[in-house]
């Protein structure tokens, strides 16, 4: 089982240049059903084997689309999302890095009661391995299906953890990589939601990192609400304030955001918060309750 | 990206919104001239990325041509210490002559501009207890902060900026001078691409006028392909010149005090979580330094470059999480470049993705002083290991 991502999705990829092809065709190898690409101008031609078309809408009529992996540069990747949002394509998986912020509140707004979820931007997507299908720019390989959700902000560390599973012979149900900017559209408290509801997902992840209220948020929503373990780690224990971590959002400001305080926070909510990265697979092995 | 005072008072002024006359002096010469021009009282502000300034003794007002001479002779080339720079302190390199205000019956009130992350919109804050530290005033009473949400289609509004104005107390006689400075905030916060914009204090003068005493202005760096004539308010001087140096090759690297391990990982996530493990293991991260999501030669011998120009580290901790990268390919890499640049120190390298075995074993053939370790606690420990035995 899976949440938002599985055999049922069909992928749509907004801006087909170098990376977004080179993407598509990662997602097709590892047997994704990618159904096209969207480049403006470029409609009514194919690269490698995917039909381009000029708009969503068009895309979506055609293709009948239900997930769209968004790499327009930044300057269009606002613009991009609302686009794939007003062609009613109900999932929005946004990888491109460096949108402005202000963009960002705009497309935020333009999102506000429409029938869509955003991923991202600036993630490494979404994927559900035992559903063969991945949304996003994270090696398949070092994935495997099984019953633990994972929710984080980073990309490479992400991986950290999902490899630490699959060595444990632990798999997981979804990965979900929300993204390191200040506004995001699905955050650490919507995924533990999905994954909650989940029958498939039996334990969670919960990769945080400084910066924001994020984590703290979810771990009220854990305490009240979440049935399943959950195992968390923050990054940035050692951080000094007022610096940017390479993330937009990583950046503890105004004495707020630290890992310290998030980690209490989720400790007192019953999350197994871990204090180093290398036991993230260890911990929900000893949490998971079947095997 | 930070701007000076200076920078951000005639960016605002464009805007509408009032300051205070004034002018940038880079010598005490240039000062002089600029407070004969402005008339005495003169204030003579020292122009650094960092605030309390005041405090430090970065603020100084002077009566006369004589006294602002010596106060900007001292003040330029002096090594400000604040609560905000740490105690290496910043070089002043650039002074802001203004005119002295009469303070005389003034009332010091708090204005800014940030963007929220929870409400996913720019918020105005106000408070009555200007020139304060702001955080102080949160941490001590929440409830003397007041704040309007900005509304995305419809922007800041008039009745918005009234419930600010009642909050801060401002007399009636004041409210339309108010509405219009704090409209005026809000186009420049929106123009700029701001993501921090701060007047503090936010003056109203005895006989009513309202000016922006100081101002602190922070650009989303997101944003500055669209503002080209802003790119160009960048003071290097203020940067880390390591830092600096890194970005030019799209390194992301942040210096850090009194560490002695030099790590180089790929993606800012993971290389938070390394810092943090060198810490677990008992030892001191020198930097954080994310070479990107990928990795290729050309950056990993800059990255070393950078690392090894800080003569605090001792060790090396590469840790790269490359997924579909070939760790042969990331190998060559690493010994071409230690090579090349001769580097003495210990480098303990854990690396994960294709060709891992060859990768390892054409580091161990290279005669090199290099570790391998297959995970993140293992290569913590062999690099503070190293790193002491190196001492």
């Amino acid at each position: 089982m899976s949440v938002l991502v599985g055999a049922h999705s069909r992928v749509l990829v907004q801006g087909m240049g170098k990376h977004g092809t080179f993407h598509a065709v990662g997602g097709r190898e590892y047997g994704t059903n990618v159904v096209g690409g969207v480049t403006p101008g470029k409609g009514g031609t194919t690269v490698e084997g995917f039909a381009l078309f000029n708009t969503v809408e068009e895309a979506v009529r055609k293709t009948a689309a239900n997930v769209s992996m968004v790499f327009v540069p930044p300057p269009g990747a606002a613009d991009a999302i609302m686009e794939a949002a007003d062609a009613g394509i109900p999932l929005v998986v946004c990888i491109t890095e460096g949108v402005p912020t202000l963009d960002m509140v705009r497309a935020a707004a333009f999102l506000e009661g429409r029938p869509v979820r955003l991923i991202g931007p600036n993630c490494p997507g979404i994927i559900s391995p035992g559903e063969k299908c991945k949304v996003g720019i994270m090696p398949g390989h070092i994935h495997k299906g099984g019953p633990v959700g994972v929710v984080s902000r980073s990309g490479t560390l992400t991986y950290e953890a999902v490899n630490q599973l699959t060595a444990l012979g632990i798999g997981q149900s979804t990965c979900i990589g929300i993204g390191g900017d200040p506004i995001i559209g699905t955050n650490h408290t919507d995924a533990l939601r999905l994954f909650n509801d989940d029958p498939g997902t039996q334990a969670i992840v919960m990769i945080g990192e400084i910066g924001g209220s994020a984590e703290e948020e979810a771990a009220v929503f854990v305490k009240q609400s979440v049935r399943k373990p959950v195992v968390g780690f923050i990054a940035g224990q050692t951080a000094p304030p007022g610096r940017r971590m390479g993330h937009a959002g990583a950046i503890i400001a105004g004495g707020k955001g630290t890992a310290e305080e998030k980690m209490r926070a989720m400790a007192a909510a019953g999350i197994h918060v871990v204090k180093s990265p290398a036991d993230i697979g260890a911990a929900v092995a000893e949490v998971l309750p079947t095997r | 990206m930070k701007v000076h005072e200076y920078q951000a008072k005639a960016l605002l002024s464009s805007f509408g919104v009032p300051v205070p006359r004034g002018k940038v002096a880079y010598t005490a010469d240039e000062a002089v001239e600029v407070a004969k021009e402005l008339g005495f009282p003169v204030v003579v502000k020292a122009q650094i990325h960092a605030g309390g300034r005041g405090k430090g003794g970065g603020v100084k007002l002077a009566r006369s041509a004589e006294e602002a001479e010596s106060i900007a002779r001292a003040m330029l080339g002096m090594r400000l210490r604040t609560h905000q720079t740490g105690p290496e302190g910043r070089i002043v390199r650039r002074l802001l002559v203004e005119q002295g205000m009469d303070l005389a019956g003034s009332r010091e009130m708090y204005l800014a501009m940030v963007v929220d992350r929870a409400r996913e919109s720019p918020v105005f804050m106000a408070s009555a207890q200007g020139g304060m530290d702001i955080e102080e005033v949160a941490a001590k009473d929440p409830k003397a902060i007041l704040m309007e949400t900005v509304h995305v289609a419809a922007g800041f509004q008039p009745f918005q900026a009234r419930k600010l104005a009642f909050g801060l107390g401002l007399p009636a006689s004041t409210l339309a001078r108010a509405v219009t400075f704090m409209q005026a905030i809000h186009r420049a916060f929106e123009a700029l691409d701001a993501s921090l914009l701060e007047i503090n204090p936010f003056l109203m003068t005895r006989d009513g006028a309202l000016l922006a005493l100081d101002a602190k202005l922070s650009l989303d760096d997101n944003a500055l392909y669209r503002h080209a004539e802003l790119k160009e308010l960048r003071d290097f001087d203020e940067e880390d010149p390591l830092e600096v140096e890194a970005s030019k090759y799209g390194l992301n690297y942040i210096k850090l005090e009194g560490g002695d391990v030099g790590c180089m990982v790929n993606g800012a996530g993971l290389a938070m979580a390394t810092m943090d493990i060198i810490k677990l293991a008992g030892g001191s991260p020198a930097n954080f330094l994310d070479v990107g999501g990928g990795a290729n030669a050309d950056q990993i011998r800059n990255a070393f470059r950078i690392l090894l120009a800080d003569p605090d580290v001792r060790a090396v901790l590469i840790n790269i999480f490359g997924g579909i990268l070939r760790c042969d390919v990331l190998a060559e890499g690493v010994i071409a470049a230690v090579r090349e640049l001769g580097v003495k120190v210990p480098v303990v390298i854990r690396m994960k993705g294709n060709n891992e075995e060859k990768g390892k074993a054409m580091l161990r053939d290279s005669g090199l002083n290099f570790t391998t370790a297959d995970d993140m606690s293992e290569a913590a420990q062999r690099v503070v290991a190293a790193a002491k035995g190196a001492k």
